[in-house]
């Protein structure tokens, strides 16, 4: 089986006068893991809802395979969807469950059978067959509908935030599974999510939405390395955000008063924010130093998280190795290739 | 700790005071339905089956029944046909005046009967539906309606509309979704507006006396029974009754369990 690539075309939806999406445009390549990222009211569940043709859109177009598919119903799309809560059938049994799209579609008893039972291998879920969805947990319950989303064979395959139920291992366990059954698959796969992190892990490529636009797409490294502005920034991962006007070649003049060098200037003028992230301070003395006091100190395991209040204040996220405590004096600071240059209006 | 004791008793003995008062009549009517005596007499001064043999052996008695279960049967039938559509029609639509619309719909019993029954009979006499055994039957669809919408809309209130999405995005038509994932699930509910509409309409009085005509209901047929001839019959077709709606009820038990719940 193949995927199909999926095209959205100014997609807009407005609730009264509220803008829930705002011409969003994005491509997602064949057999692709596209993530859409974005905080609860970002648009990114009315973005799913218009792909799987539950919501209509005021204006733009969804297009599957070079098909335009906006005005067709949801039951003829051939989308398969996980909700949030699985949305399980709870009358019917997994088996039941699983055959459901297959006797939407009139195939035969035994093909059916047989399907189903495929699709179950396939989850890892053999001998659950007439089991009620109540009677299992809540990783099996996700596997039935995995299951039940890709035993039609699908086209797409959307999953609204289908990991938010689960205990943390679960989850780590059942996106991997997920990831490795869409690639057997090569389903073209559009998964939503608020985690940065799950974001991070499982996609090809993330586009970070707010507000009802879609502000950055890119693969997990650019999204995070190189963000398009400082919301992109503040939303995936700890970041700290620097001001200042930029004051030669490689010279930016921070609000505060200090001076730093940094790489990525490229000849830009007036006012910048520089975006170094925590695990990218150091702590002693670099190229740009900052002198301060520690004013939190939290330990997270494998790192010591630490806030310094520097001179002109400034206060800075550091990850460090070694435990410090609140009130000690410290020298903190990044290279110049470590600091990313965000320019236009914050 | 006492207190606690103290007041678990009362609870128990106030339990144990409202089912005497539900429960003692029947004790009182069971009797009756078997007693020897030709009139009603309590405690009976012997035992007999004549009242039930009097009872089955009298078309008089017979087609009066067959006539309140077929009306039955109708009403509880069109009351949800009718009913299941205009509770999705109220949970689901978006429209001016809804809630109003809604409450509107429990007008049938705000009403006293006796005007319902006037109107309808004014009505139904222009219609020539007098003496129709389906005019008694739409008759008590309007007032079993409530009783329905009440329980269907709690029902769909509850349900969950994911459910349905789900179901159309797998594949399902709008009713394929609706028969296959929502009734199902709100069962308990159509079971419980099934019954409640046919115990309504069995047990109906007023609106048969108007709209029955010649046609005797059962009720009808118990009121002049008590009327000119005061004879332990009604006490073994009140018998009968409670016997039938008991089955029904654990019928409706048994059927009415929540979808997917386990037995659990």
């Amino acid at each position: 089986m193949k995927g199909v690539d999926l095209r959205i075309d100014s997609v807009a939806k407005h609730y009264g006068p509220v803008v829930a999406l705002g011409g969003v445009s994005l491509t997602v390549a064949a057999g692709e893991f596209l993530t859409i990222l974005g905080p609860s009211g970002s648009g990114k569940t009315t973005l799913l809802k218009v792909i799987a043709g539950f919501e209509y859109p005021d204006a733009g177009h969804i297009v599957v395979g070079g098909a335009d598919i906006t005005d067709v119903s949801p039951a003829k799309r051939n989308v398969g969807m996980v909700f949030q809560n699985y949305a399980l059938f709870p009358h019917m049994t997994v088996a039941r469950n699983v055959g459901f799209p297959l006797q939407m579609r009139g195939v035969p008893k035994p093909e059916l059978r047989d399907r189903v039972f495929r699709a179950l291998a396939l989850v890892e879920l053999q001998g659950y067959e007439e089991r009620l969805p109540a009677q299992l947990s809540g990783g099996q319950q996700q596997r039935v509908a995995l299951a039940r989303a890709v035993v039609f064979d699908p086209t797409l395959l959307l999953l609204d935030e289908p990991f938010g139920a689960l205990d943390r291992k679960l989850r780590e366990s059942m996106q991997l599974e997920v990831r490795r059954l869409q690639r057997r698959l090569g389903l073209t796969t559009v998964f939503i999510t608020h985690d940065q992190e799950e974001a991070l892990v499982l996609s090809d490529r993330i586009a970070v939405m707010d507000g009802g636009v879609v502000r950055q797409v890119g693969t997990p490294d650019e999204v995070y390395e190189r963000p398009a502005d400082d919301f992109v920034a503040a939303f995936i991962g700890e970041s700290n955000l620097l001001a200042g006007q930029v004051a030669g070649p490689d010279r930016v003049l921070l609000d505060g008063g200090a001076s730093v060098t940094v790489t990525d200037l490229d000849g830009g003028k007036g006012r910048v924010r520089l975006l170094v992230r925590p695990e990218k301070m150091v702590i002693g003395p670099a190229t740009n130093s900052f002198s301060g006091t520690v004013v939190e100190a939290v330990y997270l395991g494998q790192a010591h998280k630490l806030r310094v209040r520097a001179a002109g204040g400034i206060e800075l996220l550091v990850r460090g190795d070694r435990p410090m405590e609140a009130g000690e004096e410290v020298t903190v600071g990044f290279a110049p290739q470590d600091a990313h240059v965000l320019r236009g209006s914050a | 700790m006492r207190r606690l004791r103290v007041s678990r008793l009362l609870l128990a003995g106030f339990a144990a005071v409202v089912y005497a008062f539900l429960l003692l009549p029947l004790l009182i009517v069971f009797p009756i339905s078997f007693s020897s005596a030709q009139y009603l007499q309590f405690p009976p001064p012997g035992w007999s089956l004549q009242w039930y043999e009097r009872y089955v052996d009298s078309p008089n008695w017979l087609e009066p029944t067959w006539l309140s279960l077929k009306v039955a049967v109708a009403t509880m039938v069109l009351s949800l046909l009718v009913g299941v559509p205009l509770a999705f029609g109220l949970t689901r639509a978006r429209f001016w005046g809804r809630d109003a619309f809604e409450k509107l719909t429990a007008a049938p019993i705000i009403v006293p009967t006796i005007v319902t029954s006037i109107a309808l009979y004014g009505l139904f006499a222009q219609l020539r539906l007098i003496g129709a055994w389906y005019g008694i039957a739409l008759a008590h669809t309007v007032l079993a309606l409530p009783f329905v919408i009440v329980l269907v809309v709690a029902g769909l209130r509850d349900f969950d509309l994911n459910q349905e999405l789900a179901a159309r995005g797998l594949g399902a038509s709008r009713w394929q979704a609706v028969w296959h994932v929502t009734l199902p699930q709100i069962r308990p509910s159509l079971v419980s507006a099934a019954f409640l509409a046919f115990i309504s309409s069995f047990d109906e009085l007023v609106v048969a006396m108007f709209l029955g005509g010649a046609n005797m209901t059962l009720p009808k047929k118990m009121f002049d029974n008590i009327r000119m001839e005061i004879d332990p019959t009604i006490a073994a077709i009140s018998s009968l009754q409670i016997v039938l709606v008991c089955a029904l009820l654990a019928l409706a038990t048994r059927f009415g369990r929540g979808a997917g719940m386990t037995d659990r």
